[in-house]
Parts: structure tokens; C-alpha cells; sequence
């Protein structure tokens, strides 16, 4: 049986879902061990010895890792990389900095945003925005590749009991240095994994309309997307877009409001379960992925919806 | 400080690709073609660059066949100052694979002696999002991905990047890849008399071969399909029938 290795993503205090997304391909393709290199990432760790399906968690704790940059966990990837078999991460921001860097850094190559696991060797991604399946297979011993979290139900938090290793970290590459972060505070849930998205695009006309997006998002409990349209305009911050080269969504219900649709858009949220589209235009190219379409004015449409969803809360 | 700027011609991102009914690929016969955006972005970036005093000299780099030297062309009218073409009749969406162009950029850099690559995050071709990152592995340079700002800051670079939680900032020291994001800049259109000039523009030709790299693809595609197509659904009246139909019909709220 392939021995994995699943790099796990984390702020030092949980464990990101990408990761669980993450072991759950990986358990696929063998026994998983989860490396978890942070500082005073103890609980992180402990986290991921929980996982359903995780045989072994090794544990790196050192300041260098407390924000890591890819030339340094990518050093301490490849110093372990011997006993393993395939190399695995999410395919967020992370896992796309990290991954091609270790699989460089080995001498083979990398598997992206991987949506299907068809033996030890062959596996499915999508290419020109997710117009075409391809079904690729590796000639590389050993495999490196992010996985499309969307595609691979996430491990379960509970059921595993696995040990917990500590190694030393390797030496600093000095090559690059974390100087800060800024996230979007929202109250919302993530974006990547909500069970409904409320998504604006540039029918919304200004960053201070969006308030009726967020307003129907927050009475559905949803997370708010946006288009890359939206995003360009400043409407939104980055972290909101839904796309091709954005984010990848696959929601129970996605509502796109005031979105045309453009392909790179389509691409990172046709596989949700129900897409809902209302725009003015009806001629938008998204209303030939909504399973339910409405042609009008968003302004009147959205808040309409919205209380309506209110009252019938209220009932 | 001198930039080199990787750029890839690939299929234009108006277009909806077409595969092949033998499950061989995606049609690229007959089908517009123009720079990868990310790498437009990347290109504007070391233009702005210079012109700010900056860098003193912006080398564009493309790997294909033939008719990469238009991207060249066009590299050179937006304010690239020459071009290297390394040729080669593989296929640069399938064939020609992620490792093998770092590999091949990396001797590139070798003769340039660049202290700055400037790259797109990603080919909309291939959606790898991998060649910058691998050719940094390669150089054993730091790498700055997915960059929305670059400051020239104590003789190395801050660079913000857009990630799935917001924005992160770090400082990379030189030489360094940097990958680039949407937000970094708007791509300038090229005039005329710049289109003019950027013919007299020197192309360099190198192949594989004289750069010592070894391309064969790792990854060979035994198949590409059409994925599942979505069927449109319909269309309802008012948010009256949108409510009943997500709650009756799809279950979803």
C-alpha cells in the first residue's frame, strides 16, 4: 500500500478544511500521515491524530513555521519525501504555492487540482476552465499533486487515533520572510465550503450595493462570492471570487446575482447542486447552467426574496 | 536591475474550447490565439518597472512553435525591450508539461542573468499554476505567487499576495519569481507606432537541444473529454415561484 504524506493547512490553532478534503483523497490512495509544521501548533496537531483515517501525524514545532513561507516548508517536505509515496495538499492558495515547489524540488511532476482518483497513477483534472476532462497518467514514482477539495468528501473529524511523531525542523532558507496578513473578518461561513453562496457580480454597480447581496446571503446563512467582474471593480475584496483562477465552489445553492456568467465564472461553480441566477439580461449565459432562472431587476428581486425568506421564517 | 517576463500564447479566453471527438485534446486548429492574460499582467508590471526607473532592461521569453514570435511581437509593442523564442513543435498545452518549460527557463535565466522573472500565476490553458513556482524550486530562488503589489524595498521586493483569506505580504530578496494575480495592474493596449517599432525588435531562437533540456512530457493524456454537460432548468415568473420551487422541488432551503 502507497504511503501519503498530506501537508496539513492550519493558522496554528485549527485545522483548515482544505486538509480534511485533503486525507479523504488521500486515504484513496493509501495510508495517510499528516505533517503539521507550525508554532505552539500542539492542538493542530492533536486535531489531525483525531482524523478519521490518519495513521500518523508528524509534528515539526519551530518559530520558522509559525507562517511559513513555500521555500521553507517546501525544505522540510522534500528532507522527508523519502518515505513516501505521493505528496498531497489541498488545492487552495496554500497547496498551489507549496506543492509545485516540492515536486520541483523532487524531480517530478506535479498533479493539479485533481477532481478524480482512477488508480495509484491515473487521475482526472479539468483544463481551459473546465471545458475539457482530461485524464492524465504519471510516469513519476512518486506523485505530487493538490486535490480539488470540492471533489473528495472531507475525512471525519473523529474515529482516528493516530500517533503523534515530533521531528526537528530543517535549516532556514532565508530566502523570503512573512511580514503580515490581512484577512476578511466575516461572520459568514468560509466561502469554499458553505452550504449556499450568494454571489454578486457587476450588475451590482458599486461596492455599496452589495449590501443586498449580503443582506440575502445572511438570512439564508450563506457565504457571499463574487465575480471576477466585481472584484476588479473594487467592489469586493479579492478573497470573494468564485472562478477559474479564484475559488472553487460546489454549494448546495448557489444564487448569482447580477453575474453574466462568463466561462472563467462558470468554471468555479457548475458543479453546485441548484444554481439560481437572476439578471436583468436575459440573454446571460449563466441561465444556461440555472436549474431556475428570473429576469429582472436585481434591486427589486433580491430584497424581495430576502423578505420573503424573512416572513417565512417568521410563520 | 534586468526583468525577464515568460509569456505563453495560448487559446483566447473568449473562446470556448472545442475537444476533440477522438479524446485526444482540445481544438486549437483555426482558433484565435493570444497571450496568456496572467502573463500580460506580468509584462506590464516589468514595463512600469522600467519606466519608473527601475529596471533597465525587459526580456520577454516564449516557448512554442512557430507563431509564438506574434506573442513575442506583441510582449515587444507593449514595451518589452527584445525576445528569446525557444522553439519547439510540441504541443504547449498538453505535450510540453509545467516541469519541462521551468527546466527550460531556468537555462534561460542562466544566459541572461535576469534578477527578476516576472510570470503569470497560471496558463488558461492547462490551469497548472505551477511553472513559476517549480522554476524558483529549480534556481533555489525565493518565489513571491500570486502578487496583487510589488514594492522594490531594501534591495529585495515586498510583495502582496492575494490568498483564500484575504492578503499576505512578504519580502523576498533578489534575484526572485514573481507570480502575478489579476489585481496587480490593467495590461496597456499597444499603439500603432509601437507596433511598428516592436518589428525591428530582435527575437533570439534557441532550441531545447542547444539549451542541454531534457522535455518529455511525465504526464501522458491517455484521454480528454467533453466534461458532463449542465442542463439549463427553467425560468420562473417571481421570487413567488423561486421560493416554492427551492423549497418543493430542489429542497435546497
Amino acid at each position: 500500500m502507497a504511503e501519503v504524506l498530506v501537508v496539513a493547512e492550519h493558522d496554528n490553532a485549527t485545522l483548515d478544511k482544505a486538509t480534511l478534503h485533503a486525507v479523504g483523497a488521500g486515504a484513496q490512495l493509501g495510508g495517510v500521515t499528516v505533517l503539521v509544521a507550525g508554532h505552539d501548533a500542539g492542538g493542530v496537531a492533536a486535531a489531525a491524530a483525531a482524523v478519521d483515517g490518519v495513521g500518523k501525524v508528524v509534528h515539526v514545532d519551530d518559530a520558522l513555521y509559525e507562517n511559513p513561507v513555500a521555500e521553507d516548508l517546501a525544505a522540510l517536505v522534500v528532507a522527508m519525501a523519502e518515505g513516501y509515496d505521493v505528496i498531497a495538499g489541498g488545492s487552495s492558495t496554500f497547496g498551489k504555492n507549496l506543492m509545485p515547489r516540492v515536486a520541483a524540488l523532487l524531480d517530478v511532476a506535479q498533479i493539479s487540482d485533481v477532481v478524480e482518483i482512477l488508480g495509484d497513477d491515473t487521475f482526472k483534472r479539468f483544463i481551459y476552465a473546465g471545458n475539457a476532462l482530461a485524464t492524465v497518467k504519471t510516469v513519476d514514482a512518486k506523485k505530487v499533486m493538490t486535490v480539488r477539495t470540492t471533489a473528495f468528501p472531507p475525512a471525519a473529524e473523529s474515529g482516528g487515533a493516530a500517533t503523534v511523531e515530533t521531528i526537528q525542523a530543517v535549516a532556514p532558507t532565508e530566502l523570503a520572510r512573512f511580514l503580515g496578513r490581512e484577512v476578511s473578518e466575516s461572520e459568514r461561513p468560509d466561502l469554499a465550503s458553505a452550504r449556499v453562496v450568494v454571489s454578486g457580480g457587476r450588475g451590482l454597480g458599486s461596492g455599496e450595493n452589495f449590501a443586498v447581496v449580503e443582506a440575502l446571503a445572511d438570512q439564508l446563512g450563506a457565504a457571499v462570492g463574487a465575480s471576477r467582474a466585481a472584484v476588479d471593480a473594487g467592489y469586493v475584496p479579492n478573497d470573494y471570487q468564485v472562478g477559474q483562477t479564484g475559488k472553487i465552489v460546489a454549494p448546495e445553492l448557489y444564487i448569482a446575482v447580477g453575474i453574466s456568467g462568463a466561462i472563467q465564472h462558470l468554471a468555479g461553480m457548475k458543479d453546485s447542486k441548484v444554481i439560481v441566477a437572476i439578471n436583468k439580461d436575459e440573454e446571460a449565459p449563466i441561465f444556461q447552467v440555472a436549474d431556475y432562472g428570473l429576469v429582472g431587476d436585481l434591486f427589486q428581486l433580491v430584497p424581495q426574496l430576502t423578505d420573503a425568506l424573512k416572513q417565512s421564517k417568521a410563520a | 536591475m534586468k526583468i525577464l517576463v515568460p509569456v505563453k500564447r495560448v487559446v483566447d479566453y473568449n473562446v470556448t474550447v472545442r475537444v476533440k471527438a477522438d479524446g485526444s485534446g482540445v481544438e486549437t486548429a483555426n482558433v484565435k490565439m493570444s497571450m496568456n492574460p496572467f502573463d500580460e499582467i506580468a509584462n506590464e508590471e516589468a514595463i512600469r518597472l522600467k519606466e519608473a526607473g527601475t529596471a533597465s532592461e525587459v526580456v520577454a521569453v516564449s516557448i512554442g512553435e512557430a507563431k509564438a514570435q506574434e506573442t513575442l511581437r506583441t510582449a515587444m509593442a507593449m514595451g518589452a525591450d527584445r525576445a528569446v523564442h525557444v522553439v519547439t513543435d510540441a504541443r504547449t498545452d498538453t505535450e510540453l508539461q509545467p516541469l519541462a518549460v521551468a527546466k527550460l527557463l531556468r537555462a534561460v535565466v542562466e544566459r541572461e542573468q535576469p534578477d527578476l522573472v516576472l510570470m503569470g500565476k497560471q496558463a488558461i490553458d492547462d490551469d497548472s499554476n505551477q511553472t513559476g513556482q517549480m522554476l524558483a524550486a529549480l534556481l533555489g530562488w525565493p518565489q513571491a505567487t500570486f502578487a496583487s503589489k510589488v514594492a522594490v524595498a531594501d534591495g529585495g521586493l515586498e510583495v502582496t499576495r492575494e490568498i483564500d483569506a484575504g492578503l499576505e505580504k512578504i519580502a523576498v530578496k533578489l534575484p526572485a519569481i514573481v507570480t502575478t494575480d489579476l489585481r496587480l495592474n490593467e495590461p496597456r493596449y499597444a499603439s500603432l507606432p509601437n507596433i511598428m517599432k516592436a518589428k525591428k525588435k530582435p527575437i533570439d531562437q534557441l532550441t531545447p537541444d542547444e539549451l542541454g533540456v531534457e522535455t518529455s512530457p511525465r504526464l501522458t493524456y491517455v484521454r480528454v473529454e467533453e466534461p458532463p454537460k449542465r442542463q439549463g432548468g427553467v425560468r420562473v415568473a417571481d421570487i413567488d415561484e423561486l421560493l416554492t420551487k427551492l423549497k418543493t422541488e430542489a429542497g435546497v432551503i
